[in-house]
């Protein structure tokens, strides 16, 4: 094992609901301030994954280990208090102001007013909307790439050292998309934050991860750099995938040549 | 102001106090009891099936018979607690109203509450965890907040049913805005049953809409609303509440079933025991099942009933025997096996009497039971609710042979207007009713004597038994009522001047002080 320890670590991890086997075996690694994009297709069982790693699930065998501590040892609901969770779809509480939205985490802890206010101030910043406009909207008054903001504002209230994020973009348009791909991985340096993104897009992927993992019927089919999967893919699925980008890349590049 | 509509107005104070008091008490103990049940049986389907059906169940049972199932159970209670704990407590009135009320409540709470929580997306549910809430904060800060809406949707179903049902607590001794209808379906106080149920609905529709501010300020969070809807809902019981609280307990109280001639001869009663020097009030309209268990258990202290009643109802006699010897035996059998004294009679029977008019009966050439058994098969006939079910009934069919057509229930006041413009042929009445003079009707003679005699007599609990202030007071009523004077009181009160049963037993006391005692 090279330099420090993973900061989250799967060890031979089986799920299963029933007779249905979710992760078949998994075993994988996020370093320390990595971001890892686990990529793969509807019921492969990249969610059921992310939900292990803050005892949203619990394995049906195997090891699962935050900061090298197994979390069935320790209390879950301390645990998700120490982890940013980004919901698919928005997942903001419809009945809560952004304000108190993005507060939920920090209330829980038991943080003071004062530090509260100004920490969602921060974070409504840093999310790049405007704390005084935003501050007292309910989500139903908010676009979509609005409400994601919100979300990741929400999911790093409480400083989290990990973030764990389920599709976080996958509902919205293309360029909201992008600009929030851009800014998170941004966020993700300068926080110093470890991530896992999950996503079924193999180019945003590719944009925004420092490391790929691609699953399939539960099982982990290959890890590794973008660039790496680029040029020497073993797997014939994750070939497939990788394929995608390319043959869009290539074809876009052909409309260039041709203006 | 018509004097009728003023008579309504001034027992208001009264009767809405007892209303708002029985049914926000229930309602505030259903709704304590249903929100933790409902949250507890969230995660538990085998709880929530159990629960839901319970109350679904309960919800079928008429209101009235909830109502009165009550009474029993409570009386039983009662006694185990004396024996137990040395105390017992009043088994009528706000007691068993509030209980069964309060089980009324529970369904629309309970599958609201259920419903509203199931109606939250998983997605909601797993964000709350995702943040780090226990589950217990997910239901509190979460759940029930985005549910409220269908829970308070709920609440007002079930103000709105409990409102409406404890107009029904009248008949087990709970003052509510149901005397108004009550008093009114007996004594044909059509602007008494229209008050009663206009105050009962514009009651649930102020409670509804105090709720429904509240429920509003809840959704768009802004307190002053649902600190305005709270304290609508205090000043409107506190409003209700403060003359009832006033209101000094009488000494005695004399207990009513649910018709005129009761209500007029309590009221004599109660006028007598006032000139006496005694604090007296009545407990009207209660049911003839639950008078005389009252009366036993010292609920109430005094009544009339009638000695063919106390027979077959209470001693479970089958043979019938003359007038007088019945009543002594029945004063003999009160005293000896439930303490209770049987003053005397009053003077009268309310007897069962099957009525024709009396041109039909004449073109048919009846006269007697015995005559009428003939025609029966071609004729139909109506009674009160418990007539076909009463052992009379069974006497008279089978010592007369007597099969009719067909045979309807219906309320008393309606049965005198059917047999009158022939809607039935002949109906199952009462002796001492107004109406047989007035309708042109006449009591077909009973040759076999197979209805038993119906005295009327008073009857004094057994704490008050010797109480010889109540029983001087009472003296003068004693064998001082003729059957006429009777008959033209009920008619007074029920039908045709227009009197109060208070004017109708002053008139019937002015008759008796008239009239020198019959010699017996």
């Amino acid at each position: 094992m090279t330099g420090t320890a993973p900061t989250i670590s799967f060890e031979n991890v089986t799920r299963r609901y029933g007779d249905a086997v979710a992760l078949d075996r998994v075993s994988l690694d996020v370093r320390d301030r990595e971001c890892l994009a686990v990529v793969g297709a509807s019921g492969s069982g990249k969610t059921t994954l992310l939900r292990l790693i803050n005892r949203l699930i619990d394995p049906s065998t195997g090891t699962v280990r935050v900061n090298g501590e197994d979390v069935q040892r320790t209390d879950a609901v301390a645990l998700r208090r120490h982890i940013g969770y980004v919901f698919q779809g928005v997942g903001l509480f419809p009945h809560m102001t952004v304000a108190e939205n993005i507060a939920i985490t920090p209330r829980l802890l038991g943080w003071e007013r004062g530090r509260i206010d100004a920490r969602v101030d921060e974070l409504i910043a840093l999310v790049r909307l405007d704390a005084a406009r935003y501050r007292n909207r309910l989500p139903s008054e908010l676009s979509g790439g609005e409400a994601q903001r919100v979300g990741i504002a929400r999911a790093l209230a409480a400083e989290p050292r990990i973030m764990l994020m389920d599709e976080p973009f996958g509902a919205l348009d293309p360029l909201t998309r992008d600009a929030l791909n851009e800014d998170f991985r941004r966020l993700h340096e300068t926080l110093g934050l470890t991530t896992v993104i999950i996503t079924h897009d193999m180019l945003e992927a590719l944009l925004i991860a420092d490391r790929i993992a691609v699953i399939r019927a539960g099982r982990i089919v290959a890890t590794d750099t973008p660039r790496a999967l680029m040029t020497d893919a073993a797997d014939e699925y994750v070939r497939e995938l990788i394929a995608v980008p390319r043959r869009h890349a290539q074809r876009l590049n052909a409309f260039t040549g041709r203006a | 102001m018509p004097p009728e509509l003023a008579d309504a107005f001034s027992r208001l104070p009264d009767y809405l106090g007892g209303h708002a008091a029985v049914s926000v008490t229930a309602l505030a103990i259903g709704i304590a009891i249903s929100l933790p049940l409902a949250f507890a049986s969230l995660r538990r389907p085998a709880l929530r099936g159990v629960l839901l059906g319970a109350a679904s169940v309960v919800q079928t049972i008429p209101g009235l018979a909830l109502l009165a199932l009550f009474y029993p159970l409570l009386l039983g209670l009662a006694a185990l607690s004396e024996r137990i704990f040395g105390a017992g407590f009043s088994a009528l009135g706000f007691l068993p109203s509030v209980l069964a009320l309060t089980l009324y409540s529970m369904l629309p709470v309970l599958r609201n509450t259920v419903a509203g929580l199931q109606g939250i997306p998983p997605a909601i549910r797993e964000a709350a965890l995702g943040v780090g809430m226990t589950r217990r904060q997910s239901l509190f800060m979460v759940e029930i907040p985005l549910a409220l809406p269908v829970i308070m949707a709920g609440i007002r179903t079930a103000a709105i049913w409990v409102i409406g049902a404890a107009t029904l607590s009248t008949p087990i001794g709970q003052t509510s805005l149901g005397n108004y209808i009550f008093t009114g379906l007996q004594t044909q106080n059509w602007v008494f049953v229209l008050f009663g149920c206009a105050a009962a609905a514009i009651f649930a529709l102020i409670v509804d809409q105090l709720l429904a501010l509240m429920e509003a300020g809840l959704a768009r969070r802004r307190r002053g609303l649902v600190a305005t809807g709270a304290l609508g809902l205090a000043l409107v019981m506190a409003a209700a509440l403060a003359p009832g609280l006033s209101r000094p307990a009488a000494t005695y109280v004399i207990g009513t079933k649910p018709f005129t001639e009761q209500y007029v001869l309590a009221s004599l009663i109660e006028q007598r025991l006032r000139a006496a020097g005694l604090s007296a009030a009545t407990r009207d309209g209660l049911g003839s099942a639950v008078i005389f268990d009252a009366l036993r258990a010292g609920d109430i202290d005094v009544y009339v009933d009638y000695t063919g009643t106390l027979w077959t109802g209470v001693m479970k006699r089958t043979g019938i025997k003359p007038r007088a010897e019945m009543l002594a035996e029945t004063k003999a059998w009160l005293a000896r096996e439930q303490g209770i004294d049987l003053v005397g009679g009053l003077g009268f029977e309310n007897a069962y009497a099957i009525l024709m008019r009396r041109d039909h009966a004449e073109a048919l050439g009846v006269r007697s039971l015995a005559d009428l058994a003939a025609h029966a098969p071609q004729l139909s006939i109506a009674g009160d609710y418990e007539f076909f079910g009463r052992p009379e009934w069974n006497a008279v069919r089978t010592a007369y042979g007597l099969t009719f057509r067909e045979q309807r229930q219906m309320q008393p006041e309606f049965m005198y207007a059917a047999v009158a413009s022939g809607e039935v042929d002949a109906i199952a009445g009462y002796t001492s009713d107004g109406r047989i003079a007035e309708l042109k009707l006449t009591v077909l003679a009973d040759p076999k004597q197979a209805i038993p005699p119906y005295d009327a007599v008073l009857l004094v609990s057994p704490r008050r038994a010797t109480d010889a202030a109540l029983h001087t007071a009472l003296k003068p009523l004693i064998d001082r009522i003729s059957l006429a004077a009777m008959q033209q009181a009920n008619w007074r009160a029920a039908n045709g001047a227009n009197a109060s049963p208070a004017q109708a037993a002053a008139w019937l006391w002015s008759e008796i002080k008239r009239e020198k005692p019959a010699p017996r």
